[in-house]
Formats: C-alpha cells, structure tokens, sequence
C-alpha cells in the first residue's frame, strides 16, 4: 500500500477539478507533464483516487429525486464485525454513502430515491429486514445549500477595482 | 486666478496605475492581471468575528495606539514570525493600513532636504510620499541580472551626508524580489556605517514560497533603527479593511503617535477586532493562500517562457515582472497594445519608476480560470507581434 502521511498538493488540486488537465497540472506544480501523469496513475492503481465525479446541483433539475439519510443501528457479527454488515448494505445501488459513526447509533447511510416511496420501501423491506439491524431513523432532505465543499448558489461576483497599486 | 496648488505637490505626477485603471474601466470583459490585492475574500471566521463585534457595539473610537489586546497579538505575532520583541504599549502603532504607517514615519523623520533612499521598480507610494514630506526621494536601481535584489554596492553609489532614511520592500511589489540573509547583514551594516534610520515595509513577507524571511528589524543592532511596517491586508486577504501596523523604539512610536493622532485619530474599529482574529486564528489561512499563489505562480511563469517571455520566477509576493522589451514596444505600448487586442489588463512597468521600463507586470492574484484564459490571450498576442 502506498503510504501518503500528507494530502500531497496534486491530490489538492484533482479535489478541487478533477477535469484540470495533465499539462496544466504539470505548469502548476513545477513537475514534468509525464511525473504528473505516472503519479495520478499511480493513485488510481494503488485505489487512493477512487473515482471521478461531477458535483451536480440537483435541485436545479426537473426530475424526481429524493434523498435521505438514515440512522442505523446494527449488532456487530461474531467475525466481520461492523464492516461485513456495512458492506453489506453498501452494496445496494440506491445508497450513496455509508459511514461508520461514534455515539448514539452505528451506521449512517446517505440513500437516494425516486421518491418518498421508493426510499421508504427500500428502508422497511431491505434495510431494516437485515440480519443484525436493529433499528434505522429516517430523515428526509429538503433542500441542499453546500456538497463536496462547494455551495450551491454560485456567488455574485464581487466588486473589485480593475487595476490596483 | 494663479494656481492655489502647493507647488511641491505639482511636481508629482498621478500615479501611472490610476491612468491605466481609467482606460480599464471603460473596457467590458477585460481580464485584469493588473490587481495588487487578493482575489481572495476575507477568511470568513475573521469577518464573522467582525460581525459579532457589531452587535457587541465596537463602534466607538479606540486608544490613539490601537486596541491594547490587538497590540499584544501584534507583539506575539512579530515574536513569533519575525523574531523580534516589541512592547506592546509603547512601540507598536495600529494604522490605517501600511500606506498611513508609511506616511507618518516619513513625516515623523524627514526635514526639508533629507534624502531617503528606495529601491526601484518599487511601490507607486514611496517617493511621493517622500516629496509631500518635503524630502528628496533617492531611487537605487536594481536589475533583472541580480533577481532584482538590492545590493550594497548599489546603495554605496547613491548615499550622501544628506540621506537619513533607507526604505525597503521585501518581498519587493513589483518585482517579487526577497532578501536572503546574506544580503541583509550587508544592508544592515551599511545602514549602521551611515547612521541610517531604516524603514522596512514587509507586507509580503508571508508570501515568501520557499520560506525563510529575514526581516531587517531582527538582525543584530537594527531595532534601534528600524521602523517595521506590516499590515493584514495580503496576508489575511483584507485590503478593504484598512489596519495596517509600525513597530518601532519608544521615541519613533511616539513621534509617529503624535501625528496619527492629531490626523486620524485611531484605525477603524471594526477593522481592528478583524486583525485580533486574523492573528489569534489565522496561521492557517496564510498558508493556504500561499498555496494556491504557488501554483499560480508557477503556471503563470511556465506559460510566459513558453511564448517565449523571460521570466524569473518570483520567491514572494503575488507578481511576475517579466521582461518583455525584446519585441521592440515600450513597456505602456505593449500593455496598451495588449488590452486592445486581447482584452487583457497588466500594469506597465514604468508605473514601478523608470528602471521598470521594458517589464510588465502580472499580478497572480487573479483566479486560476482567468489567469489561464490570459495567458491564451497574451500567447495568441505575442504570437502576432513575432510576425
């Protein structure tokens, strides 16, 4: 396994735009566009980047969509512990996110939906028949003002003089 | 009726960045490099912590010196960053930005006929101020050849029993210059051997990529003769908030008190409840703007040596000051050609003094995207120039 003690600065970077280019990030870093490349290659591999995704601001769509978040809590297996049981659940595609958590419940699940009823059965019929879940709370979203670190409403550009001293 | 205007101030000319600024301002679209402030905004814990103090009511005058609790973050901080002890009762003045600091040291030092020596291409403010205090104004270039650095041997051949004050800026506006260790103890010595008070103006310091500032004020002998000069406008992304700060012995404080009391009374309140969050909580924020001016840095430096423009790369501040005088325009003509064409906003060097002709200045304290996007413009514009 790779071991990286620090975020280092190209990671920085793929977080805030996954599209920036190889070249770009080369010019950025001071690094040559090939050490860039056979680094990014290099996290993919090792499954530090696990992905790539656009942060869409649903709300702005005209479609049918409901998100939710649950509470679980679950009995720990004898050998697998909390993670086979997470697992488990995490294999489901309607869910989105699942975190183990300190406190007052286990698991907390990000669930996403066509609508209300669709989570809701996906919660009593699946969920919650799980062996080893004990109890789930439901909460529904309504609205999403900041994901992935960037806020929904694009901010107004500010005022600032052309050409200062 | 003859002109009422003092004739001393006659003499001065606008400040070329105000000329520039008007023939921007009639443009749409333009992108500026041609910013000298933080594209970022304020850290928001610091302008929360503004907001909190207004409904406390933090709307009334403070001491003449400052807020005492902001004081005494300004002396841990100068500790802590710059390794030299002020007391924060009497040898630390709250200004309204560095530009007030500046102008009350000079006035606070100069007689008429005094000279004061600065190093040029340098900010638009110093040798003006200089002449508004009746002082002459004593510019000592410095050159591509030596990263812009300032050496002894240059200060040595413009010194004269007149000159009383020497003015520094490190990392330099608009050159991106520092002064490494060496070249301080050089500096020093000299100010010490002419009996020189030294006004340091050290605004960028926090912007210094590979680390390591020396400020003057802590070299061995200097703090006697120093007026240190800072403020939070580039490190915390405040511009708009107007606190900058002096440090300096007792007897200089309070000379440059007696004016700053007497002319403005005391920094803007609010502004300074701002600063004590800035220093109490702010480390982080600096290191990660620094960040972010690095990599822009980098890609603004790498572009313009690909379109063929040398460009050293600058070790602080948020400028590149590159050469661009090998296509055979002034350095205003290419600025002006430029904006004409491809819409995009640098400053002329000559705004910097004369030793700036043949440099542009790009401020990298613009968004990524645009910094990009100007770059294709300026590639797309010398690309023509060649033909």
């Amino acid at each position: 396994m790779l071991q990286i003690r620090v975020m280092d600065e190209l990671l920085r970077l793929l977080k805030e735009n996954a599209l920036e280019s190889p070249r770009n990030l080369a010019k950025m870093l001071n690094q040559s566009e090939d050490a860039v490349k056979a680094r990014i290659a290099d996290y993919e591999r090792t499954g530090v980047i696990r992905g790539y995704q656009a942060v869409v601001n649903e709300d702005k769509l005209d479609i049918d969509r409901v998100s939710a978040v649950i509470e679980v809590k679950i009995t720990p297996e004898r050998e697998g512990g909390y993670d086979e049981l997470a697992n488990r659940i995490g294999r489901f595609p309607e869910v989105d996110s699942i975190y183990l958590m300190s406190g007052g419940f286990d698991l907390l699940i990000f669930v996403k939906g066509r609508n209300l009823k669709e989570v809701a059965f996906f919660v009593s019929d699946k969920l919650a028949t799980i062996e080893g879940v004990v109890s789930t709370v439901t909460h529904f979203m309504l609205k999403t003002y900041k994901d992935s670190g960037v806020l929904m409403e694009a901010e107004k550009e500010r005022e600032r003089l052309g050409v200062t001293p | 009726m003859k002109s009422p205007i003092a004739r001393h101030l006659i003499g001065v000319p606008r400040s070329g960045i105000r000329d520039f600024f008007e023939i921007v301002s009639a443009r749409k679209g333009v992108i500026s490099l041609g910013i000298g402030e933080p594209d970022f905004v304020t850290p928001w814990h610091i302008s929360e912590a503004a907001l909190f103090a207004l409904e406390r009511g933090a709307t009334a005058y403070t001491s003449n010196l400052g807020i005492l609790e902001l004081r005494e973050e300004v002396a841990r901080y100068m500790e802590r960053f710059y390794k030299v002890s002020y007391d924060p009762k009497t040898e630390i003045l709250i200004t309204v930005g560095v530009s007030e600091a500046l102008d009350l040291a000079i006035r606070a030092l100069i007689e008429p006929g005094d000279e004061v020596l600065y190093h040029e291409p340098c900010y638009v403010s110093y040798a003006p101020v200089v002449t508004f205090a009746h002082g002459k104004a004593v510019a000592v270039s410095t050159r591509r050849e030596d990263d812009f650095r300032l050496t002894r041997a240059a200060l040595e051949a413009k010194v004269s029993p007149r000159t009383k004050v020497l003015l520094l800026n490190f990392p330099t506006n608009p050159t991106g210059a520092v002064l490494p260790r060496k070249d301080c103890e050089e500096i020093a010595a000299f100010a010490i051997e002419h009996d020189l008070v030294v006004l340091t103006d050290e605004i960028y310091a926090e912007l210094t990529y590979a680390g390591g500032h020396v400020s003057i004020a802590s070299l061995p002998g200097m703090k006697e003769r120093t007026i240190f000069l800072n403020g939070f406008s580039k490190t915390w992304a405040m511009t708009g908030w107007r606190i900058g700060f002096a440090c300096a012995p007792p007897e200089l404080t309070e000379a440059m008190m007696k004016i700053h009391q007497y002319t403005i009374m005391c920094a803007p309140t609010l502004g300074q409840k701002a600063a004590i969050e800035a220093l109490r909580h702010g480390e982080a924020d600096a290191e990660h703007m620094r960040k972010d001016y690095e990599k822009r840095r980098n890609y603004i430096c790498a572009s313009l040596e690909e379109m063929g423009i040398p460009c050293h790369l600058p070790k602080g501040a948020f400028y590149a000051f590159p050469y661009i005088g090998h296509f055979g325009l002034s350095s205003k003509d290419f600025a002006l050609n430029l904006l004409d064409q491809e819409n995009v906003a640098c400053v002329p060097g000559t705004a910097f003094g004369s030793s700036g002709e043949g440099f542009i200045r790009c401020a990298y304290a613009a968004n990524m995207p645009n910094i990009k996007e100007a770059m294709s413009r300026m590639a797309r514009f010398v690309g023509k120039l060649r033909k």
